[in-house]
């Protein structure tokens, strides 16, 4: 084929383009969908829609994410933030990238909990740095340290995994301040030889780390445990006591049917829904209020902490339902019932704060669980009794 | 942090000041403010915010700093 022949086949080719006939065909197939990602599908893979794209380094294809979070990530964020499938918010472990990574860059370690990695993308808009994600099974960097998953030996495993000898020309790694309880720093230099840098507790406080020569100021490496910090975790602190709520709420029913004719359905219902409520008020605060107002509520022991809530919670309840109730007994018994709940929960909430010794907590347990139980099996004597 | 505080005088947390090198790591690792360096020496500053979490134990290079907290 001649030069001159092949121009006229460009020309004739572009001729049909426009041929009405043409027009049809190519609209009802859609228009071609440019898909930048095309090359590097897979057949049974699915692309992760934080990832921007992918760069070729000495360890092979590196995915460089997104540091600015979407719609979907903020919509699951708050589906995880109330409790629903939050141990299955995962992301895949591994090295991934951010902004131009190259072989000057940090190498910065997180976990594979899908909110704790949006978390530390979202705060590194225009910095270029390498993201190591260690399998922490889906939890965050501090409770897997605790539980052993953000460990040495992940830290090791993923160092050698992905090659990070190969990444970068330097051998610092920085881990978060937090992971420090599962990571020795002196053995993951003698077993992978790269240097652990402790960096900041905050993802929010990495960049002004890194530009201050890698260190942290006393602020930086101090827990907080503010009001916002606390609210946002009391949706799955309720979510947790809902299924055994539930089941006491069976149990509430059955004993509230205990009378004269042994067991009365109507009885039951009637005077069940008091209980509910006395149980409802309870949650709400050991829960709920109780965290938010931590710091104002009087003591340093949970459980009283709970106590004192409880009470006020327990006192309004019966202020508002007190011309539907009748015989004197009832009163104590819905009292006790609603603040011991709110003490138990309360106590429980020391397992999600970030100041309370596991030695402490013992303390309070041994001194406030033979309390509470005694208070349970008054409060459900003079409950039953009353219905006599 | 300092208006959050838990139960005094009960964190298992020990320091040996004779065994300590003077690395400085656990004033790094500790989210509590615990340790303070002071001619080279780790002290122990703030005993009751420890929440025995075991980070600085983890990490001290001489075994200087021992935790050891129940089942909890």
């Amino acid at each position: 084929m001649d030069k001159k022949t092949q121009q006229n086949l460009k020309i004739s080719t572009s001729g049909i383009n426009i041929m009405s006939s043409m027009d049809e065909i190519t609209s009802s197939c859609g228009p071609e969908p440019s898909n930048p990602m095309a090359e590097y599908e897979k057949p049974g893979f699915k692309l992760c829609s934080y990832v921007d794209r992918f760069i070729k380094t000495d360890a092979g294809l590196i995915p460089v994410i997104k540091p600015k979070l979407e719609k979907n990530d903020l919509f699951s964020a708050f589906y995880v933030r109330c409790g629903i499938n939050r141990y299955k918010y995962t992301v895949a472990p591994g090295l991934y990238g951010i902004g131009e990574p190259d072989k000057n860059c940090e190498v910065i370690v997180t976990a594979n909990f899908k909110l704790t990695f949006d978390h530390l993308r979202k705060e590194l808009n225009n910095i270029n740095a390498w993201i190591l994600v260690l399998d922490t099974k889906g939890i965050n960097v501090w409770c897997a340290a605790g539980k052993g998953t953000f460990s040495t030996r992940e830290l090791v495993k993923k160092i050698k995994d992905s090659s990070l000898e190969k990444i970068v020309d330097h051998k610092r790694i920085i881990v978060p301040q937090l992971g420090a309880t599962g990571v020795s720093a002196r053995d993951v230099k003698s077993k992978a030889g790269f240097r652990v840098v402790y960096g900041p507790i905050r993802a929010s406080d990495i960049p002004a780390f890194l530009k201050n020569n890698k260190k942290a100021d006393k602020k930086m490496r101090q827990v907080t445990f503010n009001l916002y910090e606390r609210f946002i975790l009391t949706p799955v602190e309720v979510q947790i006591v809902l299924k055994p709520a539930l089941f006491t709420a069976l149990i509430l029913f059955i004993i509230s049917g205990i009378g004269p004719g042994i067991f009365s359905f109507s009885q039951a219902w009637e005077r069940g829904v008091f209980s509910f409520f006395a149980l409802a008020a309870g949650i709400l605060s050991g829960a709920f209020i109780t965290p938010v107002l931590l710091p104002f509520i009087p003591s340093r022991e949970f459980a009283l902490k709970g106590i004192i809530t409880g009470s006020i919670f327990a006192t309004l309840l019966l202020v508002l339902i007190s011309s539907a109730v009748n015989g004197v007994a009832e009163f104590p018994a819905l009292f006790l019932f609603s603040v011991t709940i709110s003490s138990y929960l309360a106590m429980n909430f020391t397992g999600t704060t970030p100041f309370t010794s596991p030695s402490g907590v013992e303390k309070e347990m041994k001194r406030y669980i033979p309390v509470q139980l005694a208070s349970l099996v008054i409060s459900s004597g003079l409950w039953i009794y009353s219905a006599f | 942090m300092k208006d959050l505080r838990y139960l005094d005088d009960v964190s298992t947390l020990v320091l040996n000041e004779e065994k300590c090198i003077g690395c400085s790591l656990c004033t790094e690792v500790c989210p509590r403010g615990v340790f303070e360096m002071r001619q080279n020496k780790a002290h122990i500053i703030d005993f009751n915010a420890c929440m025995e979490c075991g980070a600085c134990v983890n990490n001290c290079p001489s075994q200087a700093i021992s935790v050891s907290p129940g089942v909890g």
